[in-house]
């Protein structure tokens, strides 16, 4: 072939299928820890680099397509690589990058027969994600979809010893497969009666406006199962903790994009322009519900695993609100502000997967170092952990949405795109626009609480277990890892100037317009739509705190002195010293949330006995759609089982009997 | 007008609001004093105090980090920043650019943040204390103060500051009705955001009120000068940013050398009678339970939403 002619998709399926070498390698020569650590790991991150450079390189090239000859017979594989494919693939890259280093020193304390599952599983996973990307058809989106809640699905379940990790496991296999299902019917509607699945076709089969929204609420109802919608948000918190962190960093980081990227493919792309306003409302309303939902509940979490859990699902539902803006503007042909909203969701996406890996990352090292996942019986290893520390920190400020980092971008420009709602020509909705901007900000606050909690009480302050002492540092790929991520954040905070660009390929295709020349005119200044409206620059931002601090260290020292004496803290004139479990604990912390969102929770108090030598006060909140739903649905079936267990005997000539009445049944009925 | 001479604005106007900011603490103070009938301290008392804790030699716990240990630089840096944007004398700035009111409130959120999480580093009750009460009042405060800028920004078409300002002050004479319920929300948040009776007292050590105080418990000498000096500016940022929003009269163009003095003249008569407003908001009212503050709050919240619907209420 000739060299000039290759096109970035043949890279890609390159990188995909040295992916699933290096799994099958991973899976025979998983013995050697060496070599795992030292190979396979580090080639995937390299291969992930190829994935990040290539998918760079295709978001400004036309979409190719590709036919492969795989499949069964006369249905091959459709594969196409647009603009958006690329967005994601890049993501795909750039958070698996890092947790590909990491892991290559987190398998070495597994035993072997663990390892080799690992590494295979692993690696059908990041391989099944960029297939899935990929796909073209509705055949072979839905085998890569399978195959990446399955290959997940052993990986939330690498423990599988343990009971409460089966049953987290399960938790999600079943919703993972309730909205394949969904997903299923809603490719069923979209392919129009036309029997070809391929997206070509999808795109041009033409549906009633009945069938469209019911393809609309089924994609909704099956990406949602596995972004982590309310209600379906259920296997979030409980396979997050289950799962090794570097799968949780995955699956949080990357797999829940995928299912922002299928909405996103079949409401923009394959239903294209035939969405009613009431679309974009309901991903609005339910978006914002997921993230106040999910902020309040992170707040009161003990477990940091849950806790991001619950923060993992916050984020979803500001994408989502993203998505609902796009849909609103985009109906109403406001295709600029439709492009703002959207490169807000884009960004979002990219800014998630990048700091959610990295503090799932983070908690690893700090549960490898500690074997704590209980944020009550950690603290102060900052002094012991300063790598894992410092690198967190740049997660915990850009999570909380706080300049100059990347969180602040994206919902700056959400909250731009809100202050456009005025133009919606719909008196209601503009009504609603105002309220809908305040959850939102009431959400973004809320968030910089929680990871004011969970840093402060995992990283600050005294240990609050003797054990802690012994907590080591990351090791040098973990390190690597980590630095990776967290440099990303940076990047992406500082320099939205070259990264809004790249999305405009994104957006130009989806919703015909974008952000274009307007938004980086300046390269120093992010100016979306026009510069009198709206600006922000980063840098300057830095360079002025820096050269502050800088002057005013310089200053103090010179005009004054330098001197410093160490010393206990101040210990309010006790006698004893400061004992560490003086400190705040996570739920002292949550508390005042639980005190403000009391409706929201589902919690269980046990007031002890004052009087009793040593009371004991026992709260447990739980997730209040557990009681609401999913309790009560599992009571009905229950129910319905117990019914149908009635005809179940075990015996022959019962069975008999039923055959008999069935054969007279028929006899009389279908002669 | 050169990029020159606007910087040299700029840089005099930092200078000046950064330099003046203890002197409307003072200036509250002696206020307050007076309508307590006590004689007050003077007006340059809040530089004495910077000047002794300057002079002293730091104690630091035995634990506390770095990030104990710069926290009190990048607060004073991010509230210099702050006060910078602010049209405080003269509106289309160089810096104003750099950030709108979003970024704004970023940025009392990243020094804010950052203080919380340095309350917490020392690990004694008081700190995290604090920081939660503290967190607890911000969350709260946040979205009430965004929805106050969006009120003004749906009115000038605009987040940017300069904007916003040169809309209200120049171009329309129509009163705003949506602006007056900002204005109510933008006080309370004022209040609350500056540890201000009634969410806080910044005069007590009281375990079971503090909330500012208690996350710099453990700070001595120059850190707690700086941390100090930055509430100030913080207090005369929010001051001078609700003058720019609700009594923008008087502010120059940047560059405008002539209506310097003005706008100079405009700004300390404004800042003298919001500082006796203060002082005398603050004689009449008592200190709010800590549980009561999420209600204070809520009800600023909903002000500035209300402001926003009647906003929609009168174009639609």
């Amino acid at each position: 072939m000739d060299v000039t002619h290759i096109l970035p998709i043949d890279f890609l399926l390159d990188a995909i299928g040295l992916w699933v070498v290096l799994g099958i390698v991973g899976a025979i020569a998983g013995k050697y820890t060496i070599w795992i650590q030292r190979l396979v790991f580090p080639l995937s991150a390299l291969v992930s680099l190829l994935l990040l450079v290539i998918s760079l390189w295709a978001l400004s090239q036309p979409a190719d397509t590709l036919v492969l000859p795989l499949g069964l017979p006369g249905l091959p594989f459709h594969l196409r690589l647009d603009a958006l494919s690329a967005f994601f693939l890049l993501l795909l890259g750039a958070a698996s990058l890092g947790v590909s280093l990491y892991s290559a020193s987190y398998v070495r304390t597994m035993d072997s027969a663990t390892r080799r599952l690992f590494c295979l599983e692993y690696h059908l996973f990041l391989a099944s994600m960029a297939l899935l990307l990929l796909a073209d058809d509705a055949y072979l989106f839905l085998v890569a979809w399978e195959s990446m809640a399955l290959s997940s699905y052993f990986l939330v379940t690498t423990d599988h010893k343990i009971p409460d990790i089966r049953r987290a496991g399960f938790i999600y296999l079943l919703i993972a497969h309730l909205g394949a299902l969904a997903l299923l019917l809603c490719f069923g509607i979209l392919q129009g009666g036309h029997g070809d699945y391929t997206f070509a076709a999808l795109r041009n089969a033409h549906l009633s406006s009945f069938w469209a929204t019911t393809a609309f609420l089924l994609a909704l109802f099956g990406f949602g199962a596995k972004a982590g919608l309310l209600p379906l948000h259920v296997w979030l918190p409980e396979a997050h903790p289950a799962a090794p962190s570097p799968v949780s960093a995955l699956m949080s980081g990357v797999m829940l994009k995928t299912a922002i990227y299928g909405l996103l493919r079949i409401t923009l792309d394959l239903l294209h322009g035939q969405h009613p306003w009431e679309w974009g409302a309901l991903a609005l309303g339910m978006g914002l519900t997921t993230a106040l939902f999910g902020v309040a509940y992170a707040a009161v979490q003990s477990d940091m695993k849950r806790l991001l859990a619950y923060s993992s699902i916050e984020n979803i539902g500001i994408l989502l609100v993203g998505i609902g803006l796009t849909l609103l503007f985009h109906t109403y042909h406001l295709n600029l502000l439709a492009a703002l909203s959207l490169t807000a969701t884009l960004y979002h996406s990219l800014n998630h997967a990048f700091f959610k890996s990295l503090l799932f990352l983070g908690t690893g090292s700090v549960l490898h170092a500690t074997g704590e996942r209980n944020l009550g019986k950690l603290g102060g290893l900052i002094h012991r952990m300063p790598w894992v520390a410092w690198t967190v920190l740049i997660g915990t400020l850009a999570i909380a949405g706080l300049p100059p980092l990347n969180g602040f971008i994206s919902e700056w420009l959400l909250l731009q795109a809100f202050l456009f709602s005025p133009r919606l020509p719909h008196p209601y909705l503009v009504m609603m626009m105002p309220v809908a901007s305040a959850a939102l900000v009431l959400a973004v606050a809320l968030a910089a609480y929680v990871m004011v909690k969970f840093y402060g009480i995992v990283f600050l302050g005294q240990p609050r277990e003797t054990k802690l002492a012994q907590a080591h540092d990351a090791g040098i790929w973990e390190r690597l890892g980590l630095a990776w991520l967290a440099a990303g954040c940076i990047f992406l905070g500082l320099a939205p100037a070259l990264v809004i660009p790249r999305l405009d390929y994104v957006t130009r295709l989806l919703v015909g317009d974008a952000l274009g020349s307007t938004a980086t005119r300046d390269w120093l200044f992010l100016t979306p739509v026009l510069p009198e409206r709206a600006s922000y620059s980063p840098l300057f931002f830095l360079g002025v705190i820096t050269t502050v601090v800088a002057l005013t260290f310089f200053a103090v020292r010179r005009m004054y002195h330098g001197r410093l004496r160490r010393s206990d803290p101040w210990d309010c004139g006790y006698p004893q010293a400061i004992q560490p479990r003086m400190q705040d604990t996570a739920e002292g912390f949550g508390q005042p949330i639980l005190q403000i969102f009391e409706p929201f929770f589902h919690i269980e108090r046990e007031q002890p006995d004052a009087s009793l030598p040593r009371p004991r006060y026992r709260e447990k909140i739980e997730d209040r759609l557990w009681h609401l739903l999913y309790r009560p649905l599992i009571r009905i079936t229950d129910r319905l089982s117990g019914w149908i267990a009635r005809f179940q005997h075990g015996r022959i000539h019962l069975y008999l009997l039923y055959s008999f009445l069935t054969l007279l049944a028929l006899l009389i009925f279908v002669r | 007008m050169s990029t020159w001479s606007d910087t040299l604005f700029q840089l005099i106007q930092s200078v000046l609001v950064v330099t003046l900011a203890p002197l409307l603490l003072g200036w509250i103070n002696q206020c307050r004093a007076w309508l307590q009938n006590r004689r007050g301290a003077g007006l340059l008392q809040p530089y004495r105090a910077l000047h002794k804790l300057f002079h002293k030699e730091v104690v630091l716990a035995h634990h506390a980090s770095a990030l104990f240990r710069m926290t009190p630089y990048i607060r004073f840096g991010s509230m210099w920043l702050a006060a910078a944007i602010v049209p405080v004398l003269a509106t289309d700035l160089p810096f104003s650019p750099a950030a709108d009111v979003i970024a704004l409130v970023g940025i009392f959120a990243f020094s804010r943040v950052f203080l919380a999480l340095a309350a917490m580093d020392v690990g004694t009750a008081f700190g995290s204390l604090g920081a939660r009460r503290e967190m607890l009042v911000s969350f709260l405060a946040e979205p009430a103060l965004l929805m106050v800028f969006f009120n003004a920004s749906l009115i000038s078409h605009s987040t940017q500051l300069t904007t916003i300002v040169e809309t209200l002050a120049h171009h329309t004479l129509t009163l705003h009705p949506s602006m007056a319920f900002a204005a109510a929300a933008f006080l309370m948040v004022l209040l609350a955001e500056n540890a201000r009776i009634p969410v806080d007292n910044p005069a007590t050590h009281l375990e079971l009120t503090m909330i500012h105080e208690a996350m710099t418990l453990e700070y001595s000498a120059r850190h707690l000068a700086l941390i100090e000096w930055s509430s100030h500016i913080k207090l005369i940022t929010y001051t001078t940013l609700g003058i720019a929003l609700f009594a923008p009269w008087g502010i120059a163009q940047a560059g405008d050398w002539r209506a310097a003095p003005l706008a100079v003249a405009a700004l300390l008569f404004k800042l003298g009678l919001a500082g006796a407003g203060l002082a005398l908001l603050e004689t009449l009212s008592a200190k709010l339970r800590l549980f009561r503050a999420p209600e204070f709050l809520g009800t600023a919240f909903l002000l500035a939403v209300l402001g926003l619907l009647t906003y929609f209420l009168r174009i639609s």
